[in-house]
């Protein structure tokens, strides 16, 4: 089970700085959330607590305030820039 | 139930590998799907069935909804239906559908053959969670909502679109700088623009 967290993990990592696609970035950022919780979820069910479960619904509540402010500043960058690079974001300023 | 477990886990590992290596959004979109699906089905098997249902509704219900309403959001145009056509051929669904389905088929297997696996396993119902989540984890739970409505507020006030003397402005400052690239500024702020 960790193994598993712990490969999308390193997929969610590998994409994240392989692509340079706005929205790939983003996805690739709730994939490695996910595997996080899954992590969380796996040592509640390694020691029969609900804590891990509770810390997973936390970071459910975290991705989401994340995801959307994150597409808020994707649709504010792409009105200004019409390409989707992230590497043309170093040379905003103000 | 192991072997349920293992299928679902393979699911998730390709269908992740597969989306982050797509170019189309939309595409990587519909692997990632599968990919929490197949995550929901672990939890599922695992003895969180709870976390299953909030996995599905909150991960794949609405922030790829989100996801998806932006990417089709940047493609409003009159040649929209050319391009989702030539999207959305048959071979791009055709992989994601028979992997969700391949998904149905565990769940169904495990929903009909519900005997108790070996091992410290333990089914959190949700009233578990709930009294864990309200009892020694109150002061988090005013910190997600905090957090979710700070997010709000934020997700409002960058998406929104920017007034008229804050727009020229931004024009005038890139007019005086960009010079070079060539594009207008406001390209693009023809299109809908208003966050979710």
């Amino acid at each position: 089970m960790l193994y598993l967290a712990v490969s999308l993990f390193a997929l969610g990592l590998i994409g994240l700085l392989t692509r340079r696609n706005l929205i790939f970035t983003l996805m690739c950022i709730e994939v490695m959330l996910n595997a996080s919780g899954l992590a969380f979820v796996a040592g509640s069910y390694r020691w029969g607590r609900p804590d891990g479960q509770i810390m997973f619904l936390f970071i459910l509540a975290m991705a989401a305030a994340e995801v959307s402010v994150g597409l808020a500043l994707f649709l504010q960058f792409h009105r200004r820039a019409p390409e989707l690079d992230s590497d043309s974001a170093s040379r905003m300023r103000g | 139930m192991l072997i349920v477990f293992y299928i679902s886990a393979a699911i998730a590992v390709l269908a992740t590998m597969v989306a982050i290596t797509r170019r189309h959004a939309v595409h990587a979109l519909l692997y990632l799907i599968v990919s929490l699906l197949a995550v929901a089905v672990v939890f599922y098997v695992i003895g969180a069935p709870f976390l299953a249902a909030l996995e599905l509704i909150i991960y794949a219900g609405a922030i790829m909804v989100l996801f998806l309403f932006v990417v089709m959001m940047l493609n409003i145009g009159e040649n929209a239906m050319e391009v989702e056509t030539m999207w959305l051929k048959p071979t791009v669904w055709a992989w994601p559908a028979a992997l969700a389905t391949f998904l149905v088929a565990e769940l169904t297997y495990v929903a009909f053959n519900a005997g108790r696996p070996a091992g410290p396993m333990h089914t959190f119902t949700p009233k578990e969670i709930g009294i864990a989540l309200f009892g020694p984890y109150a002061i988090g739970v005013e910190l997600a909502s905090l957090l979710l409505l700070s997010g709000l507020a934020g997700a409002y006030h960058v998406g929104r679109r920017a007034s008229r003397e804050e727009e020229q402005y931004s024009a005038g400052s890139d007019g005086r700088r960009a010079v070079s690239s060539g594009e207008p500024v406001r390209a693009g702020s023809d299109r809908t623009s208003d966050a979710a």
